[in-house]
């Protein structure tokens, strides 16, 4: 089933569903594996395993420091392959997306990279800095593979670049709640339920709102108006802290505020 | 072809979030361009602020000490801040008053163009944030105090290689919070389009001065044109004076670093130099990168050339056999540097001594009534710490002990 009625389908049980991330390698596949387990046993959604890179520009100091720390450690881009098909394989509930730059797709060949992202039982790729303009045979590559290259709408975009980013999109929308990188704790732009009912005015896709997203308030406010909440930064930082173990809990007790 | 692209080269690679910023950042420069007043007061300002037009040098003794082809050196030394630099924040601090922007920020690596910004913030009015990779300030910190006593706000970057590249980057992250009243003044011909375009219409002063001033003191064409190259501003400037006149060679002289074979250098456009295509920091170009795309470390004695990437408008130029590339070794450039300041009183600064080195090699085998140009893109009497260093002088080294005790 396409990516897009898989959420919608999960939607008709569920108040809002959950997007979790993790960069791989980091602090190693080990943990990786743990906190997957937590994740999948605790009712999320989706899973965006992130292919470091050494330039992440979009990242904020937290993801920036992990991607490093895991490059540091040596990680190759066929170990996150090799990891994401076993992933895919124990955990058949979780939806997986890649989530890298273009460089790492663009080296590998996009064409290659794309095929191997399916073929590992990936359901999409997100690519923050490839915009549809410079991707139109990535767009175009995906969709004939039936994966969601996942696109982005965020505060400043008109409502005309809205429909023509939704047009192009598939799987679902990601909805950027506030300026800047990953991780940082600006405020909510605006209204944030104004900036919602635009996007959903904008496309029929399904909404997933993330960056900077990391209390259970915040999934509370997302329901009703998104469909998925994007948890990032928040969960590197809990592994950090407190280890593995302490995900589980804390996935559950976001969506039991849900 | 697309627009931004020059061959395979270039394009907008840019999060979602900064799509209207480039919008707008694209009407208001193409606005300008469309403008000949825009350009006339960019003129009169490098006229009256700037020193401009710079001098093209008849470097007399030199030619005399080679004996080969007549050798004129552009003078982008006297240019205001010491480095031509100052052409392209200039230009974009007219664009940022009419943009009604109220804050600059901008990366830098050997410190010369945080100094332009923060030198153009301080005339324009503008809040600037300058962000320079902490190994850079380590070793350029006479540079971060006068950015610092300019008014700007020195952020060292201590992520990745912690030089520029990083610097770009931490720079992006800014502008991703801040682009309602905040431009990112990208400090050569690379980045996201429209930069590279941009940036080498506002150096295209330098190529239209020194195209006027050979014609006028050599009465023809030159035969080459030599410019060091790290991102490639100061190289795009002069060449394209003369992009359109076959029978001038265009030479581009790269950071070779500890030599290409040692892998320790910053040259993308050389034999062996291991750099391929790749898309980073918002656009496509050479890279110096592992197979898999991740950005390696690169090494040259001149901070201002160390940098993993290269304007696409120059990788496609290159390509095409338009300009021809070369690369100089740190010890080549201490000599040049040498033989610069004994014959001819100049004090080029390491970046720029690097053309210096490419164009001593070649002018000896040309005839006497052939000219080359150099451009010196800078001056390194500035770079005082750097280049003392660089020389390992003794007597410096013994002052600068002396004065630390003072300090104590």
């Amino acid at each position: 089933m396409d990516l897009k009625k898989e959420l919608q389908q999960r939607l008709k049980t569920k108040p809002i569903l959950l997007m979790t991330h993790l960069v791989l390698g980091y602090p190693s596949f080990t943990v990786n594996r743990e906190v997957i387990r937590q994740m999948a046993e605790n009712g999320v959604d989706c899973i965006e395993l992130q292919i470091p890179f050494s330039e992440p520009i979009a990242d904020g100091p937290v993801i920036l420091k992990a991607s490093q720390q895991s490059l540091d450690s040596g990680i190759a881009v066929e170990e996150c392959f090799r990891f994401g098909q076993e992933m895919a394989a124990a955990f058949p509930m979780i939806r997986f997306l890649f989530m890298t730059y273009y460089n790492i797709v663009f080296k590998y060949g996009e064409e290659a990279f794309l095929q191997r992202t399916r073929d590992i039982g990936f359901c999409g790729t997100i690519v923050p800095d490839l915009p549809p303009e410079e991707g139109q045979t990535y767009l175009e590559r995906s969709k004939n593979l039936g994966l969601a290259p996942i696109l982005f709408f965020t505060p400043t975009s008109t409502d005309a670049r809205l429909r023509t980013v939704a047009s192009q999109g598939a799987g679902f929308i990601y909805c950027v709640a506030r300026r800047g990188v990953t991780g940082q704790q600006t405020a909510f732009d605006g209204d944030l339920e104004q900036y919602l009912a635009r996007c959903r005015r904008a496309t029929d896709l399904p909404l997933a709102v993330g960056f900077g997203i990391s209390a259970l308030a915040d999934v509370a406010l997302l329901t009703g108006m998104a469909d998925m909440a994007v948890i990032g930064t928040a969960t590197i930082k809990l592994v950090d802290a407190q280890g593995p173990a302490a995900v589980g809990p804390f996935i559950a007790g976001l969506l039991a505020q849900a | 072809m697309k627009k931004g692209y020059y061959g395979q080269w270039g394009g907008a690679f840019i999060p979602e979030v900064l799509q209207a910023t480039f919008d707008a950042l694209n009407k208001a420069y193409e606005t300008a361009r469309a403008d000949a007043s825009f350009w006339q007061e960019y003129v009169d300002l490098m006229g009256n602020y700037s020193c401009r037009p710079t001098p093209l040098t008849y470097a007399e003794n030199l030619t005399r000490h080679f004996g080969g082809a007549k050798i004129y050196i552009k003078r982008e030394d006297l240019n205001h801040t010491g480095a031509h630099k100052a052409n392209n924040v200039m230009g974009q601090g007219l664009l940022v008053r009419r943009m009604g922007k109220k804050r600059v920020i901008a990366e830098t690596g050997a410190g010369q163009h945080g100094v332009a910004t923060a030198t153009m913030a301080a005339r324009f009015g503008f809040a600037c944030t300058i962000y320079m990779g902490e190994e850079d300030v380590a070793r350029q910190r006479p540079n971060v105090f006068w950015m610092e006593k300019l008014g700007a706000t020195v952020v060292p970057v201590t992520d990745g290689s912690r030089t520029l590249k990083d610097a770009m980057n931490e720079a992006f992250r800014d502008w991703v919070t801040s682009m309602d009243d905040t431009h990112y003044v990208i400090g050569t011909v690379c980045g996201p389009h429209p930069f590279p375009e941009m940036v080498a219409w506002f150096q295209s002063i330098i190529g239209i001065e020194a195209r006027r001033q050979i014609l006028a003191q050599h009465g023809r064409m030159p035969d080459r044109v030599f410019a060091c190259v790290g991102g490639g501003s100061n190289a795009m400037g002069i060449f394209q004076g003369f992009l359109e006149e076959p029978g001038v060679e265009l030479v581009g002289v790269e950071a070779g670093g500890l030599g290409i074979a040692t892998g320790k250098h910053a040259s993308r456009m050389v034999e062996g130099s291991g750099a391929s295509a790749g898309v980073a920091q918002g656009y496509k170009t050479l890279f110096l990168q592992s197979p898999e795309g991740q950005m390696r470390d690169t090494h040259s004695i001149a901070a201002g050339l160390d940098y993993v990437g290269i304007s696409p408008i120059l990788s496609d130029l290159g390509e095409k056999g338009r300009v021809r590339f070369a690369a100089a070794t740190d010890r080549e450039v201490i000599e040049a540097l040498s033989l610069a300041m004994r014959t001819e009183g100049l004090i080029p600064a390491m970046e720029s001594a690097h053309a210096f080195v490419q164009a001593f090699k070649e002018a000896p085998a040309m005839s006497k009534d052939q000219a080359i140009i150099i451009n010196m893109s800078g001056r390194g009497d500035k770079d005082i710490f750097t280049i003392a260093h660089a020389f390992d002088d003794p007597s410096w080294k013994a002052f600068i002990v002396k004065r630390a005790e003072e300090y104590r």
